[in-house]
């Protein structure tokens, strides 16, 4: 038994650089690993399709900034084409028409109030609408960028968002990307986020607004976005406080101060996914107190006399909505097509004459409409049924908030039908 | 017969090698043709004492290795072919063995210690052999001086080779009174006092009940005290060594003896010859290393329940013992330097002072300093030197806010040391020091910077000017700028070393092409030094970086064209191919990070490709590990593009899938696997029949090291996540190997430390498998085939939930494979997930922890569930 070697490093660094390459090639071996296990969590669900057609008519841009003073309407579009889909990091790659496209087909679009929901109280969510764009806020590969509804890139910026700044050496993780759905506020130049669709990644899509919110109230305050900005982070981010649709939600939704302008209320069904497009789960509402924009103004920004709308011109004369499937409005016939040299696909402006509209079985019947002209060029879409219902109502027999206060009840309605089908059960 | 076996083993050992290979061979047969006979005759042999020295000691070598082997597999199979013998055959040997240890002549008796012992490892465990530590100890006091030195050689070798748990405590305590008696005043032969010593330094890990009993404890410590004082240095310094033993071992025990200790010590550092000083400084140092794991572990915060406070013997000592290292920095060898193999008092003394700063922070630097100022400017290059050591052994420790002044004051004198020393052994020192500095006072988390854009020029003019010194100082040069380069890793576009990096690499790559690079370790330093700044360069010299490939390229080129080499010179050839691997590896990794470098690197992929190919080809079976390491990086780069050079990598990752014996090889190449499936996806499928049989080979062998079993069911998960629904013909290969694992790893009771934390890694690499199948199989029409795999797995997830020792890595992991499983089987396993305790309470403590990945992963896998179940 020999004495033990006692010698210990001398003027050595503990760690070889071999070893050294050997973790750093594990760590990056983790990493991407890690990497394509997200992608593929998130693959099915974010993976949104996307008609594309092939023809960009380069002048439209020019005219997209005419759009945003429409832009507050919650319209839809419908288009044929051959499928393609996307991921939304390629998609944040497009440009022009192609990204307009996309990004126009994939914000979920409430439709407009025209009668009170069941079960308000207990499966809805109220808030308080920001005026301002609506925009997708897109956080990948180390910078942000956000996107109108119409595809026009906003602003290009550095954000606390996850992948939403270029910070050296935080290994980046080309999944890692975020979208939220936002409206950008002007007057305080704020993002105020009324949804999130994918987060670190993950899709979002596939789950309930309840879920959704709950994620987008955590998560947000935890990487720090509604910080005041900084150089890595150059606009503000807020949320909204989205209340339980009962009474004292409603009021304090409808009444109760917020540090922006309000244009309306917005109602979500607590139990629905993000559906891109127009959907009747979630919903727009406004009248005089909490909204300046409550019947639609012309260009000059004047309410003209009569309601205008926007149809589409489809093959066969009809007069259609932007609505799937589209409700039909009456006809043009042959002589005035081909006289007026319009084709189908137009979108034409129309007038409600004094005939109005007419409804059996709350299904309409007979529109007295007034050919005005084609739309504004910058518009890509005629109008969805529920806006012109809402706009027609607005005119005639409003759906006031008495009303909506009303459908909840000191005790609720939904209270009791849901009783029912407990009890059923 | 027996004449015959003399004659072979005294052949065995011929100067004449044909005569020794066939002596070899007969000796071989014999053992084959008959086992017993063999090692019977081998014993007789042994204890014949008319035999000569020389085919004893051999015999009884031979003996011990048909008894063990390092290798764990080979070990096994020699001791069941031990078990397996005739009983009578046995005991005519150990009976033999025990007889020996009476042997006049010292080498026999010295051998058969060792083969008792190496049997006793083997039988004691089995229960069998039980009279032996009895017959041992039977008549001990009766017996000449010889005999007793040799008894207790054989207990100290038993106690290094059986574990403590297979001997009774009553044993324990003869074996115990037998060596403390051996060790003590009153025997008077030194060679038993000796062996008493040396056999008391392995029965230490015995006598946890001894030394919880005061009165024993005592008397122990005083006979091994005693025998530091022996007027034989063998026994002071086997003495000391138990003294070092116990003072980790028994740690918390030693309060009552501490003073005593120190005063010992202390004599022993500034009087005693050099082996038994070094042993009492060694004392310190593993009392620093107690400490240093205590502090770390509580970080300071003592509760009742922590297992073993800190007595802070460091810090009471302190006072005495700092002046006492420093007068041990004085007592420098000449050209210790450029001795690889040195250890004297200055190193030794200059290392412990190191572990003393770590130990005690702050409090050391009062102390130390009034020895800096004195030494520093003397006109003695040791007294120079050693005021520099002290200085660059206590700069880890104490707080940055304690040294910054004091560094600032010094840099500048160190920078001038380094220029302008005489003495090559002071800047050998200083450039050591100065990377000290950097390692601990640099970098982005030290709040007042230590390099400004005002002193960094001349730092950087410095450290490249020594680059050309000799070998030893250049190489402490390259690894202050190594430290220097590290420091800026996280600056982002501004870093300081920006507009210097193009010279930085001409110097280094000159470095590497000195004539004398191979001293030192010098051209290893450079290569190491380039890497690191290379990892912490910055978008701005990206084109340099990739200007650095070609360079590289060629010179790994040129180390292809030498021709006939030596061994000698093959080895360094390989070890030149290494560091240049590495290189590339490092800058193929760099450049693959961000897109723009990635597309300008792809036009040297070809290039890098075929140099690492013929690297492979250069030798004849084993795998080149560092070019290995630096093709996952290519892999990773090049993306689908990789499928190319598929066709002639192929053979060679088949290699390192079988590398057994250089495990690390091994382990690399399944990563590379990995990397591979991750660039390829589905194109990979033709090589997967292949790639998965070596795997599952793998995984069956006991040979391989086990660290590589966990990445083997890791990279399953990589090669189905890369062909999807292909993976179909692999499922009844891996699934039941999968459950098999899965069940092994499932409960951790009675395991240690460790084996709970390899258990982890076979957990991990399990579940990410079971993660990688599902994700591959997800919309697939074939997803049916894994319904019936999912109780087992969510039974597997809820036994490593239940047994409460899994760590953030697994957790993460699991859940995750929870949600894969409810996303991929969707409703048809809706009910059974219901019924698993995974997705109630586990998911509810996954999504409440506060380690984000795991909260993400169960937030994923609370989402699929509910999709599975709500449909």
């Amino acid at each position: 038994m020999a004495p033990h070697d006692l010698r210990r490093p001398f003027k050595r660094p503990a760690i070889s650089d071999q070893q050294r390459r050997r973790d750093l090639s594990l760590l990056r071996q983790k990493q991407n690993r890690l990497d394509a296990q997200r992608r593929a969590r998130c693959l099915a669900s974010s993976v949104l399709s996307f008609q594309s057609e092939p023809k960009p008519p380069s002048q439209e841009q020019s005219h997209f900034e005419l759009e945003l003073e429409l832009e507050i309407e919650p319209d839809a579009e419908e288009h044929q084409g051959p499928a393609t889909t996307y991921d939304v990091r390629q998609a944040s790659k497009l440009r022009g028409t192609e990204a307009r496209r996309w990004f126009a087909k994939q914000l979920m679009l409430p439709e407009w109030m025209i009668d009170v929901p069941p079960n308000l109280n207990t499966d809805w969510y109220v808030f308080a609408r920001p005026a301002g764009k609506r925009c997708f806020v897109v956080s990948s590969n180390g910078t942000t960028v956000s996107r109108l509804r119409n595809g026009i890139l906003l602003h290009r910026f550095p954000s606390a968002l996850p992948n939403g700044a270029r910070i050296n050496n935080v290994s980046r993780s080309s999944q890692s990307y975020c979208i939220l759905d936002c409206i950008f506020h002007e007057p305080d130049q704020t993002y105020y986020v009324i949804d999130m669709v994918c987060w670190a990644g993950f899709s979002l899509y596939e789950c309930t607004a309840e879920f959704r919110f709950f994620w987008l109230n955590s998560k947000l305050v935890e990487v720090g976005v509604c910080d005041t900005p900084s150089t890595f982070h150059k606009y503000r981010f807020a949320t909204v406080p989205v209340y339980n649709c009962d009474q004292e939600g409603l009021q304090t939704a409808y009444i109760g101060p917020v540090p922006y302008i309000k244009d309306g209320l917005l109602f979500y069904n607590k139990h629905a996914h993000y559906e891109t497009g127009n959907t009747p789960l979630a919903l727009v509402w406004k009248d005089e107190n909490c909204s300046e924009y409550v019947i639609d103004t012309d260009s000059k920004g004047q309410v003209p006399n009569q309601q205008q709308l926007v149809l589409e011109l489809q093959d066969d004369g009809r007069l259609a909505t932007s609505d799937d499937p589209s409700v039909i409005f009456g006809w043009l016939n042959e002589d005035f097509i081909q006289k007026t040299g319009l084709h189908a696909g137009n979108l034409l402006r129309f007038a409600v004459n004094d005939g109005g509209l007419s409804f059996v079985d709350g299904k309409l019947e007979k529109a007295d409409l007034q050919y005005l002209g084609q739309s504004n060029r910058a518009r890509a879409f005629a109008d969805s049924y529920s806006k012109v219902m809402f706009q027609y109502i607005v005119r005639h027999s409003p759906l006031k908030i008495e009303h909506l206060f009303a459908s909840i009840g000191p005790l609720g309605d939904g209270d009791i039908a849901s009783h029912d089908v407990e009890m059923a059960a | 017969m027996a004449m015959e076996v003399t004659q072979v083993l005294l052949n065995a050992q011929s100067v004449d090698s044909t005569v020794r290979k066939h002596a070899e061979e007969s000796l071989r047969q014999f053992q084959e043709q008959n086992l017993s006979v063999f090692l019977l005759s081998l014993s007789g042999e042994l204890a014949g004492e008319d035999k000569p020295v020389d085919s004893r000691k051999l015999a009884g070598l031979i003996l011990k290795n048909a008894l063990d082997a390092k290798e764990q597999h080979r070990k096994y199979e020699l001791v069941q072919r031990w078990l397996a013998l005739d009983v009578g055959v046995k005991t005519q040997i150990k009976t033999c063995l025990l007889q020996i240890l009476s042997s006049p002549v010292p080498d026999a008796r010295s051998t058969a210690s060792q083969v008792i012992a190496k049997i006793a490892a083997i039988e004691l465990p089995q229960k069998q052999w039980p009279e032996l530590i009895g017959s041992l100890l039977s008549n001990i006091h009766q017996v000449p001086a010889h005999v007793k030195q040799a008894t207790l050689e054989t207990l100290g070798y038993l106690c290094e080779e059986v574990s403590p748990d297979v001997v009774d405590q009553d044993q324990v305590n003869k074996i115990l009174t037998a060596v403390i008696q051996g060790m003590s005043g009153n025997e008077g032969n030194n060679d038993v006092r000796l062996a008493a010593t040396r056999a008391l330094y392995n029965a230490l890990g015995f006598a946890q009940a001894n030394f919880s009993n005061d009165m024993e404890r005592d008397y122990i410590m005083r006979v091994v005290c005693e025998a530091t004082l022996s007027p034989d240095v063998k026994i002071r310094q086997a003495a000391f060594e138990c003294l070092v033993s116990i003072s980790s071992t028994y740690y918390e025990k030693l309060a009552p003896y501490i003073q005593d200790i120190f005063n010992i010590t202390a004599k022993a550092v500034r009087e005693d010859e050099e082996p038994v000083a070094l042993q009492a400084i060694e004392l310190w140092s593993s009392i620093c290393d107690e400490e240093i794991d205590i502090l770390e572990e509580y970080g300071g915060d003592f509760t009742a329940d922590s297992d073993v406070p800190c007595y802070y013997f460091i810090k009471q000592a302190l006072p005495a013992l700092v002046p006492m290292l420093l007068e041990t920095l004085l007592k420098q060898e000449e050209d210790q330097d450029l001795d690889e193999g040195a250890w004297n008092l200055a190193m030794a003394g200059g290392t412990c002072l190191g572990l003393v700063a770590r130990t005690v922070g702050d409090d050391i630097v009062p102390l130390v300093m009034p020895f800096i100022e004195e030494n520093i400017t003397k006109s003695e290059w040791r007294q120079r030197e050693a005021a520099t050591y002290a200085f660059g052994s206590i700069l880890e420790g104490p707080s940055p806010d304690k040294l910054t002044s004091i560094v600032n004051v010094a840099l500048n004198f160190m920078l001038t040391a380094l220029t302008n020393d005489p003495n090559s052994h002071v800047k050998d020192t200083t450039a050591w020091t100065l990377g000290r500095i950097f390692e601990f006072l640099h970098g982005s988390t030290v709040e007042t910077p230590i390099i400004t854009p005002a002193n960094c020029p001349q730092i950087i003019r410095v450290l490249l000017q020594s680059m050309n010194d000799a070998p030893n100082v250049a190489e402490k040069a390259c690894g202050a700028l190594y430290f220097l380069a590290q420091g800026y890793e996280d600056i982002g576009s501004a870093s300081p070393i920006t507009p210097y990096f193009q010279e930085i690499v001409k110097s280094l790559l000159s470095v590497t092409d000195r004539e004398d690079a191979g001293e030192s370790r010098l051209r290893t330093a450079a290569y190491e030094t380039l890497n690191e700044v290379v990892r912490c360069s910055t978008d701005e010299t990206a084109a340099m970086v990739l200007q650095l490939v070609p360079i590289i390229m060629t010179k790994l080129h040129q180390t292809l064209e030498a021709e006939k080499l030596s061994s000698d010179e093959r080895e360094k050839q390989n070890e030149l191919q290494g560091l240049l691997c590495g290189c590339l590896q490092v800058i193929t990794q760099k450049l693959g990070a961000s897109e723009p470098t990635q597309y300008a690197f792809m036009q040297f992929a070809d290039q890098i490709m075929n140099l690492f190919l013929r690297v492979f080809a250069c030798r004849s079976a084993t795998v080149h590990e560092e070019a290995m390491l630096a093709i996952g990086a290519v892999a990773h780069a090049t993306g689908p593009d990789f499928a190319k050079y598929m066709p002639e990598l192929y053979k060679y990752l088949e290699m390192g899938l079988q590398n057994f014996e250089e495990y690390q090889v091994c382990a690399v190449t399944v990563g590379v696997v990995g990397d591979i499936c991750r660039a390829l996806e589905d194109t990979v499928l033709p090589y997967c029949d292949g790639i998965m049989t070596q795997l599952l080979k793998d995984l069956s062998s006991n040979q391989l090291h086990r660290s590589v079993k966990p990445p083997i069911f890791s990279c399953f998960g990589d090669i189905a996540l890369a062909i999807g629904e292909n993976f179909e013909k692999y499922l009844m290969y891996a699934m039941p190997m999968l459950q098999s694992a899965a069940e092994l790893s499932a409960h951790t009771s009675g395991a240690d430390d460790e084996m709970i934390e390899y258990t982890n890694l076979l957990r991990n690499g399990i579940l990410e498998a079971y993660s990688g199948i599902f994700q591959g199989f997800k919309n697939s029409p074939k997803t049916q085939l894994l319904i019936p795999y999912a109780p087992h797995i969510l039974q597997f997830l809820d036994s490593i939930y239940m047994e409460k020792d899994m760590d953030d890595v697994v957790m993460k992991t699991a859940i995750g494979v929870l949600g894969d499983l409810a996303d991929t089987l969707g409703s048809n396993a809706g009910s059974l997930i219901q019924l698993s305790l995974s997705c109630k309470e586990f998911l509810n403590e996954c999504l409440s922890s506060d380690d984000h990945l795991i909260k993400e992963s169960a937030e994923w896998a609370k989402m699929a569930i509910s999709r599975a179940i709500s449909v």
